[in-house]
């Protein structure tokens, strides 16, 4: 059984969690408009966060690669932006100066986790099957799979999708969000919760500038309207441009760890 | 749909809370900012309740509007998505001062 999250297989539905109980907050009143048929009815406050089981082991995440020095980064993005083809440049790249280990979350297949094992990195393939994005309990377990005391960085690509990971906390630094110019320059303020929540955007495939109608000003303005303090890097992960200035930010960030 | 994992984690919630009881009815607050869309937790509600102690159980789910304030003149005032403006300067340094929650209030229980 896994001494983290208590659960014993791999069924991320168990019951078991207990994390809120420091004390029972009934209160015991009884109401006047108790259905018929039952004597007493008993209304216990809750006030219980959602996420807080989601929270308590992303809390748990966090302080373990904290303990261990890793730099964690989730990449989020619609589906096609080019996450995986900026983690394989990234680690060609950039392996010899930094460990990395790389999370593959998808709903189905390992095509990506391929792609990234062709760069000699180690990673591990999450497939979330209906679900939508990435939790902190997935990530609790697909990290047994590396050796933490040799790791610099963790690069976890989340499941292509703007809206739902969001919301999952998985114990990383900072959310980085990937927009490309083939999209619609207003992504940010149709998706401002994944805005407003990464610290980091990579603006990708500007090497296709000249060929599509994307006004990179507005754009960055929109995202700078949901998220004032985002840092923006233009690149492309196809000719190279830009990457290095995301580079440098890596590696100084990987440093200050 | 990342609703049917919330839903989920509120039947947790309430199945530890009401230690064995069954549960009759649930309150949950659900924030303009929070991402989650309320109609689509009551969707997942009967499907995620089904042979728990929440079988049948009542959902009422409390709406909280979202309101910001403004980091350069102060002001405070309603909000309907991250990216609106401050009225009183423009400024878009505003911090959320609520429309994020997401959280089970009560549930009554037999």
């Amino acid at each position: 059984m896994c001494t983290t999250c208590g659960c014993g297989t791999d069924d991320h539905h168990h019951e078991h969690d207990h994390e809120h109980h420091d004390h029972d907050h009934s209160h015991g009143h009884h109401h006047d408009h108790t259905p018929a048929g039952t004597e007493s009815s008993k209304t216990i406050s809750v006030e219980t966060d959602i996420l807080a089981k989601n929270n308590r082991l992303a809390r748990g995440n966090r302080n373990l690669f904290f303990r261990k020095g890793i730099f964690v980064l989730n990449l989020v993005s619609s589906p096609g932006s080019g996450k995986t083809t900026i983690l394989e440049r990234t680690l060609l790249d950039m392996g010899g100066k930094l460990r990395f280990a790389v999370i593959e979350g998808d709903q189905q297949t390992d095509n990506d986790a391929v792609r990234i094992a062709a760069t000699g990195v180690p990673v591990r393939q999450v497939n979330t099957g209906a679900g939508c994005h990435l939790d902190a309990h997935m990530v609790s377990h697909a990290v047994e799979a590396f050796d933490l005391d040799d790791l610099d960085v963790l690069l976890i690509e989340n499941v292509g999708n703007l809206v739902c990971p969001a919301t999952f906390d998985l114990g990383e630094n900072h959310k980085v969000v990937v927009l490309s110019v083939t999209e619609g320059e207003d992504k940010p303020l149709k998706y401002p919760a994944m805005f407003h929540n990464a610290d980091v955007m990579l603006l990708n495939k500007i090497d296709l500038l000249p060929h599509v109608d994307f006004d990179t000003a507005k754009c960055k303005e929109m995202a700078r309207r949901v998220n004032p303090d985002i840092l923006i890097f233009d690149v492309s992960s196809k000719t190279g441009e830009g990457m290095d200035d995301w580079y440098g930010w890596l590696a100084s960030r990987t440093r200050e760890k | 749909m990342h609703e049917l994992s919330i839903t989920q984690g509120v039947v947790d919630i309430c199945e530890n809370n009401a230690a064995g009881r069954r549960v009759t009815s649930v309150v949950l607050e659900i924030g303009a900012l929070s991402g989650v869309i309320p109609e689509s937790v009551e969707f997942c509600f009967e499907a995620c309740t089904r042979g728990t102690a929440l079988e049948g159980a009542k959902l009422i789910i409390e709406r909280t509007e979202a309101r910001g304030k403004c980091s350069d003149c102060g002001a405070e005032f309603p909000l309907k998505a991250y990216y609106e403006p401050c009225p009183g300067c423009g400024s878009y340094r505003v911090a959320i001062l609520s429309g994020e929650e997401l959280r089970v209030k009560e549930l009554e229980v037999d």
